[in-house]
């Protein structure tokens, strides 16, 4: 059990954040109303997702009050807590990748086929694309194509063809890249990885304690964040590590723990 | 130079396979953007901000009481994820408070629209300002125009007599019969589209259309004489002629003593 108290952890907070939405609309609680483009909590604070607001002010929009204030609030949240929270315990669509993850795994097809490989900096070619089309077509670009959008209001306010959205993510992470969707491309992860990079929470490592097992490299969806693993002690700085607790719940030797950006 | 030749090339290829992502990207959106016959929620901004604005929260869709409101799904008809109404299935009722207006966060719902001002300038709810859209009759279908008494979206109309109202003329063809006709007054209607749920041919004769489509639009200096004040309209238009055709250069009596035509 104690091997995936973050796992059960995070899959409940990003089960639990939707179905309070989905309770929203269809019970009418009013603890979250809303999705994750734009909620109200308790019908007083807002919250916004700051690139989707982003993405509108690139389109011209004069966004009002609440959208603006949501989007500074939820900015400073991950900011200051740092990494990609948001992706590892609030964005359905993890669950998606994951899954698709989980079935590349027990079909072996990392070493039974040659993985197709793009580079992990794509999402941030994709996040600039995101801004110049929505300032060039005056809509917010990445928000209506984005998978997801697609799942949380399909959730929420039914699905229709919206799974053809997701399905392509959970395909295109099964069969081409692996962590291709949320490890690679997507632009929200890309503007979280920026925006988190000086947040407080992080991975810590102890090469002390280390036994060089790897099994914390082979877990993890941002691979490339760990590359201090064998060589020297210290936190994961990189904005891209999603803390998502995987590494330390795979850790046998205690080496890969929760810990602050300050830890040596 | 190899190393510097690589870096350029890599460059190189960067942009490009961004422009081509960035191309296909954009003719998806281009070509989804094209709905020009979705109704949108009362208080709705113009059809092209409100794309940009609208942050798809779904949070209009919430407090409508009657679900009439929708979020679009990737096969309906319109830009993905905003709201909109189906006229003849679920129209907007109208509510008096207006739940779906004040909860938008980005302002892609504008309250000043379905507002009167008071005199201190505070707002006060009137949904009969909203203008959805506005309803059109298909004067060939519509069987009150062929002489059956038929009045019911005129009945249905939260605006009786204001929005619809009924024009009674002689059936010539008979002589003896009265015509009750309705006629949509775009003034008052609100396009809430109540009138064509209620009609009771087979496909509605009566029908709601984005008010931009379903209107013209006359110059200005059209004055009406006989409407009082209407001349208030052109009382800070200019004379200049912005129009330039090779006869503009001529004065109008020139018209009268020349052959022009």
């Amino acid at each position: 059990m104690k091997k995936y108290k973050y796992l059960i952890s995070r899959r409940t907070t990003q089960a639990g954040v939707l179905f309070l939405f989905f309770a929203g609309n269809a019970y009418g609680w009013k603890l979250l109303r809303g999705n994750l483009s734009s909620a109200k909590v308790l019908d007083v604070m807002p919250l916004s997702d700051p690139f989707a607001v982003l993405q509108s002010y690139a389109a011209g929009a004069t966004m009002a009050g609440d959208a603006l204030t949501g989007a500074l609030i939820i900015f400073l949240f991950y900011a200051l807590l740092g990494g990609r929270l948001f992706c590892g315990w609030v964005c359905p669509v993890n669950m998606v990748t994951d899954a698709a993850n989980k079935l590349r795994k027990s079909l072996q097809m990392d070493k039974e086929q040659h993985s197709m490989e793009i580079a992990r900096g794509v999402r941030y070619w994709v996040l600039g694309l995101s801004i110049i089309l929505s300032t060039v077509l005056g809509v917010a670009a990445f928000e209506w194509i984005s998978p997801i959008g697609a799942l949380h209001r399909g959730i929420i306010y039914g699905m229709g063809f919206g799974w053809a959205f997701v399905g392509v993510v959970f395909l295109f992470d099964l069969f081409a890249v692996k962590n291709g969707f949320c490890g690679h491309v997507c632009p929200l992860g890309g503007f979280y990885a920026l925006t988190g990079r000086f947040g407080f929470l992080r991975i810590g490592y102890d090469k002390d304690k280390c036994t060089l097992c790897m099994k914390c490299t082979d877990i993890c969806p941002e691979k490339q964040v760990l590359h201090m693993v064998g060589r020297k002690s210290g936190a994961v700085l990189s904005g891209e590590c999603i803390n998502c607790g995987r590494c330390v719940e795979v850790c046998n030797d205690d080496a890969v723990k929760f810990s602050s950006i300050y830890s040596k | 130079m190899p190393e510097r030749r690589q870096f350029i090339l890599n460059g190189i290829k960067s942009l490009g396979l961004a422009t081509a992502g960035g191309l296909a990207w954009s003719g998806f959106i281009e070509e989804g953007k094209s709905a020009p016959l979705v109704l949108r929620p009362p208080g709705a901004i113009p059809e092209k901000q409100f794309i940009a604005s609208c942050i798809k929260c779904g949070m209009c869709v919430e407090a409508c009481p009657y679900d009439a409101l929708v979020l679009a799904k990737p096969e309906d008809d319109t830009p993905i994820g905003t709201p909109y109404f189906t006229a003849r299935t679920n129209p907007c009722r109208l509510c008096k408070d207006i739940p779906c207006v004040p909860v938008c966060p980005s302002g892609a719902l504008d309250k000043t629209l379905v507002s009167d001002k008071g005199e201190n300038g505070e707002l006060k709810l009137n949904i009969n300002l909203a203008k959805m859209g506005l309803a059109v009759i298909d004067r060939e279908t519509c069987i009150a125009y062929s002489g059956i008494q038929c009045d019911a979206c005129y009945r249905a109309c939260p605006l009786i007599d204001k929005a619809i109202t009924v024009e009674y003329t002689r059936i010539e063809r008979t002589g003896k019969h009265a015509m009750l006709a309705p006629v949509v007054r775009s003034s008052a209607c609100t396009g809430c589209g109540i009138c064509e749920k209620a009609c009771v041919t087979r496909k509605a004769s009566i029908f709601v259309l984005p008010r931009d489509i379903a209107m013209g639009e006359s110059s200005i200096r059209y004055v009406k004489g006989w409407e009082s004040r209407d001349e208030e309209r052109i009382k800070d238009v200019t004379e200049d002629v912005k129009t330039k055709t090779p006869r503009s250069g001529k004065k109008p009596v020139d018209y009268l003593n020349e052959e022009v035509f």
